[in-house]
C-alpha cells in the first residue's frame, strides 16, 4: 500500500512543478510581463482574445500563365529576328504552341527556345505544330518560389502595419494562414493583401488617342490601359515595354506636394540610371505610372530626372498615399491572393467567451465536488482535491507547452472535469466491491487501485486515440479542444491514480481504519 | 450519511437483448431516414457562406434590418437575436461564384448596415475551404472509429473489437441522426462533439468489457448470458456515477458556457445518454453470439504458459 519515499517525493515534485507553471494564469498582466519567457500564462486563441484569422490562396496558375505570356512575347521577337516563318503563335493550356511553316527550321527554333529558357520542353506534334511547355520540375520550382515569395511579401505588408505578434505561415500546397491577434477590423489588411502592387513605368504612345484605340486601332507594341484616377482621362495608350519596374525601388514614403498627398520614391542605382536615361531621352513625352495594369497618372516629363528619385501624384487621399507607399516598400506579390476564409472576433465577444467559460468551469467544478462528496464522503474529498490538482496540472502543461487555449478548448476542460473523476469512481467502486468480499480496509484499497488500473488505462487510451485523430484532422479551434482533452486525460490519470493514492496512504497511516469509510 | 447506490443488483439486461436490438435498429433506421430525407443543417463551416454577429446601438429592429439587407440582392438573409436583444446573428447563404463574390457580399452587408453597429464576429468560409473541412471531418470520424477498433483488438480478443466497433458506429450514426431530426446547426464544433461521444462511449464499453474479461477467467463454467449480466450489474454503479458527473459538467456548460458552446454541450449530453445505452444494450449482448471461451477468455491466460516455458 505504501509508496517508497522517492516515489512520494517524485509525485509531490510533479504536482509542485505543474502548479508553478499554472501560477502565471492567476496573476495580473503587469506581473506576468516581467516573468521569464518559459513562465507565461496560456496563449489565448483568436476566438478568446479577439483577432482576425485569414486563409489566403496564392493563385499560382497566374504565375505560370504570366511566364507563358512573356515566353510568347520573347519568342515572337526571336522568330522575327531570325526571319523564321510561323503562324498561330499562342498559349494552349499550359503550353505555348506555334505552327512552323518551314519544317527545316525546326532545329533552329529548338535552339532559339533553349536559349530563351532552358527549363522548357520542345516537341513537334504530327501536324507540324511546335509545343513548348515547362517541365513538371520547372513548374513545381516556380510555383514554390512564387508561394515562398508571397509569404515574404505578406509578412512585410503585415509588419508594415505594425500588427502585434502576427502569425504568417504556409498551409497545405498553396495556402497562407495569417493570424492577427487584436485586429477587430481586418478590412484595411484585406484590402492591402488583395492588391498585387506591381508598379511599372511605361511611355505613353502619342500617335493614337485613347478613343481611337478603344475602337480597335491599337498600334503594335502598345496596349490600351484603364486609368485608376477618376479625375483624369478614362484610358491611355501605353507602350508594352516596361521602362523601369517597381522591383528597382528601394524606398517609398507618403509626402505632400502643393498640399496634395503624393508618394515619393527612390530607385536603386541601376534603376535610377535607367530612369535617368528614359527621362533624358523622352523629355516632353508622357510617362505612365502603372499599378496592377491601371494607370495612376501620366505626367509629362519636363526634364531628365537624374537623382534616382521622384514622386507619384494622382488624386490620392492621405490614406491611399500611405497605403501605396506601404505596398511599394513591401514589394509586389508574384501572384494574386484570394481570401478563402475569414474569421474575425471582436475583443468584447472574446472577453464574454472567457467569462462564460470561466463561470461554466467553476460551476461544473462545484457540482462535481458536491456530487463526489455526497457519494464518497471523505474519500470523495480526496478525489476532489485530486481533480483540483488535475486542473492546475492541465493549465500548467498547457502553459509550459505554449499551447493555445480556444473556446472549444474550454469545453474540453469542463469535460475533463466531468470525466476526470471517472478514474476515481472506478477505483472507489472497486474498493467497495473488494471490501464486501471481506478484505481488510488496507487490502481493499490496494486491490482497488491495482484492479482498476488496467481498466483505467484501456478506457483512457481509447479516448486518447480519438483525441489524437481530432488533432490530426481538426483545424483551428478544434485542435485546441483536442489538445486540452488529450492533456486532460494524461493529467487526470496521474492525479486519480498516484495523487489520490498518496492522500489515501497519508490518511491510512494516521487513521488506522478498521472499516472502509465508503 | 453517504448516498449508497444499490449493489449486487440482478437486473436481466442481456435477456432483453432482442427488444434492445429492435430499439437499436429503430434508432439507426430513424437516424438514417432523417439524414436521407431532412439532411443536416450545415453551418457555414461546411456549407460555406457568411456569418456576422453584430451589436446594434439599441434593441435590434429585426424588421428594419431585414428590409435593409434583403434589398441587397444577396439571396436569403437569416436574422436572429443571439443571447441578448441587441445582438443579432446575420447569416448569408453561399453566393453564386467564387471566393471574391463572397467577400464582395460581406462588404455590401457592412456598407448597408453603416457605422452604428459593432461587429462582434465575422466569419466567412469560401466554397473551397468548406469542402476541405467537410473532407477532413469525414476522415477524422472514420479513422477514429477504426483506430478505436484496432486498439481494442490489440488489448482484447477480436469479438470485443467487433462489438466495440458496432456500438461506436451506432453512437455516431445516432448523433448524426439527432442533428438531422432536431435540425440544430451542424458545424465544426459538433464534429468535435461527435468524436468525443465516440470516445466517451468506448470508454464505457471498455470498462464493461474489462469486467467480462475478468469474469471469464474467474467463472470458467458460468453460462455466457449470466456472466454478461453479472458484468453489467457489477459495473452499474460506476456507469451511473460517471455518467452523472459528466452530465452535471455538461449541464453547467449548456447553461453557462455561452451561446457558441450551447449546441456542443447539447450534442454531448445526448452522446452520454446514447453512449451509456449502447455499451449496455449493444456492445454487451453482441458478445453472446461469439464463443469467447474457446478464444481463451483473456490474452493474459493465453500468454501465461509461454512465459513459464521461456523463463
Amino acid at each position: 500500500m505504501f509508496y517508497p519515499r522517492w516515489k512520494t517525493i517524485l509525485i509531490l515534485a510533479v504536482c509542485l512543478i505543474g502548479i508553478v507553471f499554472a501560477l502565471p494564469n492567476a496573476l495580473p498582466r503587469q506581473v506576468t510581463d516581467s516573468l521569464p519567457s518559459w513562465l507565461q500564462p496560456i496563449n489565448l486563441g483568436l476566438d478568446l482574445q479577439g483577432g482576425s484569422h485569414l486563409l489566403l490562396e496564392v493563385e499560382v496558375e497566374a504565375v505560370v500563365k504570366e511566364q507563358l505570356t512573356s515566353l510568347v512575347d520573347s519568342l515572337r521577337g526571336a522568330l522575327r529576328e531570325a526571319r523564321i516563318r510561323y503562324a498561330d503563335l499562342g498559349i494552349d493550356g499550359e503550353a505555348v504552341t506555334v505552327k512552323l511553316l518551314d519544317p527545316e527550321a525546326r532545329d533552329q527554333v529548338r535552339a532559339i527556345v533553349r536559349g530563351l529558357d532552358p527549363d522548357v520542353r520542345f516537341d513537334i506534334r504530327d501536324d507540324g505544330v511546335a509545343v513548348i511547355a515547362y517541365t513538371e520540375q520547372a513548374r513545381a520550382i516556380r510555383k514554390k518560389a512564387a508561394i515562398d515569395q508571397s509569404i515574404e511579401i505578406v509578412r512585410r505588408r503585415v509588419d508594415e502595419l505594425g500588427t502585434r505578434e502576427p502569425t504568417i505561415m504556409r498551409q497545405g500546397d498553396n495556402q497562407i494562414l495569417v493570424q492577427l491577434p487584436g485586429v477587430a477590423d481586418p478590412d484595411r489588411i484585406k484590402n492591402l493583401l488583395g492588391k498585387t502592387a506591381k508598379l511599372t513605368f511605361h511611355l505613353v504612345d502619342p500617335t493614337v488617342s485613347a478613343e481611337e484605340a478603344a475602337r480597335g486601332r491599337v498600334p503594335p507594341g502598345t496596349q490600351l490601359m484603364q486609368s485608376a484616377d477618376p479625375q483624369g482621362p478614362p484610358a491611355y495608350v501605353v507602350r508594352r515595354r516596361v521602362e523601369v519596374g517597381g522591383d528597382a525601388l528601394i524606398d517609398a514614403q507618403p509626402s505632400f506636394q502643393n498640399n496634395e498627398p503624393v508618394v515619393s520614391f527612390r530607385f536603386d542605382s541601376a534603376g535610377g540610371k535607367r530612369f535617368g536615361d528614359v527621362t533624358a531621352a523622352s523629355t516632353g513625352k508622357q510617362l505612365a505610372i502603372v499599378l496592377d495594369n491601371k494607370v495612376i497618372s501620366a505626367p509629362v516629363i519636363r526634364e531628365p530626372i537624374l537623382g534616382g528619385s521622384g514622386v507619384i501624384s494622382g488624386s490620392f487621399t492621405v490614406e491611399t498615399a500611405n497605403d501605396l507607399a506601404l505596398l511599394l516598400r513591401a514589394g509586389a506579390l508574384p501572384a494574386p491572393l484570394t481570401i478563402l476564409e475569414e474569421r474575425t472576433v471582436g475583443p468584447d465577444l472574446g472577453a464574454d467567451s472567457i467569462r462564460a467559460g470561466a463561470i461554466a468551469s467553476v460551476v461544473a467544478l462545484v457540482l462535481v465536488i458536491g456530487f463526489m462528496f455526497a457519494i464518497y464522503g471523505l474519500f470523495g474529498m480526496f478525489a476532489n482535491l485530486a481533480v483540483i490538482i488535475n486542473l492546475a496540472l492541465l493549465l500548467g502543461v498547457l502553459s509550459a507547452l505554449g499551447a493555445t487555449l480556444t473556446l472549444p478548448g474550454i469545453a474540453g476542460i469542463v469535460l475533463t472535469l466531468g470525466m476526470a473523476v471517472d478514474s476515481n469512481v472506478l477505483i472507489y467502486e472497486r474498493m467497495r466491491e473488494e471490501s464486501r468480499l471481506g478484505r481488510t480496509p488496507i487490502n481493499a484499497m490496494v486491490a482497488g487501485f491495482d484492479r482498476a488500473f488496467t481498466t483505467i488505462l484501456d478506457s483512457q487510451l481509447t479516448t486518447l486515440v480519438a483525441a489524437v485523430l481530432l488533432f490530426q484532422f481538426g483545424s483551428g479551434p478544434i485542435r485546441g479542444f483536442a489538445v486540452t482533452l488529450a492533456i486532460g486525460l494524461a493529467t487526470s490519470m496521474f492525479t486519480a491514480i498516484w495523487v489520490t493514492r498518496l492522500m489515501l496512504q497519508a490518511w491510512a497511516r494516521r487513521a488506522k481504519p478498521q472499516t472502509l469509510p465508503i | 450519511m453517504l448516498i449508497r447506490l444499490p449493489y449486487n443488483t440482478k437486473y436481466d439486461f442481456i435477456g432483453k437483448r432482442l427488444l434492445a436490438f429492435a430499439i437499436t435498429a429503430a434508432i439507426i433506421l430513424a437516424s438514417i431516414g432523417a439524414l436521407a430525407t431532412r439532411g443536416l443543417n450545415y453551418g457555414i463551416d461546411f456549407a460555406g457562406g457568411i456569418l456576422v454577429e453584430v451589436k446594434s446601438p439599441g434593441a435590434a429592429d429585426l424588421k428594419e434590418m431585414r428590409s435593409t439587407l434583403g434589398g441587397l440582392g444577396l439571396g436569403e438573409v437569416a436574422l436572429q437575436t443571439f443571447g441578448a436583444p441587441d445582438q443579432v446573428l446575420i447569416r448569408l447563404s453561399r453566393q453564386e461564384g467564387g471566393e471574391r463574390e463572397q467577400m464582395a457580399a460581406l462588404d455590401k452587408v457592412k456598407a448597408a448596415l453603416g457605422d452604428g453597429y459593432e461587429y462582434r464576429r465575422t466569419e466567412f468560409v469560401g466554397p473551397k475551404v468548406g469542402e476541405q473541412l467537410r473532407e477532413d471531418a469525414v476522415w477524422a470520424v472514420s479513422l477514429a472509429i477504426l483506430a478505436i477498433g484496432a486498439y481494442i483488438w490489440i488489448r482484447f480478443e477480436w469479438p470485443f473489437a467487433v462489438g466495440a466497433l458496432i456500438s461506436t458506429f451506432h453512437d455516431v450514426v445516432a448523433a448524426f441522426g439527432f442533428f438531422a431530426i432536431t435540425g440544430l446547426q451542424f458545424d465544426l464544433t459538433i464534429v468535435a462533439a461527435i468524436l468525443t461521444i465516440a470516445g466517451y462511449s468506448i470508454n464505457d464499453t471498455v470498462v464493461e468489457y474489462d469486467r467480462v474479461r475478468e469474469n471469464l477467467r474467474k467463472y470458467k463454467t458460468m453460462p455466457m448470458i449470466e456472466l454478461l449480466n453479472l458484468s453489467v450489474n457489477e459495473t452499474l454503479s460506476r456507469t451511473i456515477l460517471t455518467g452523472g458527473t459528466a452530465i452535471l459538467a455538461l449541464i453547467a456548460l449548456y447553461f453557462l458556457g455561452g451561446s457558441v458552446l450551447e449546441n456542443f454541450a447539447l450534442a454531448m449530453l445526448f452522446g452520454v445518454v446514447i453512449g451509456t445505452y449502447s455499451s449496455i444494450y449493444v456492445a454487451m449482448p453482441l458478445l453472446v453470439y461469439f464463443d469467447l471461451r474457446s478464444l481463451g477468455g483473456g490474452r493474459e491466460e493465453e500468454t501465461a504458459p509461454e512465459k513459464q516455458s521461456a523463463g
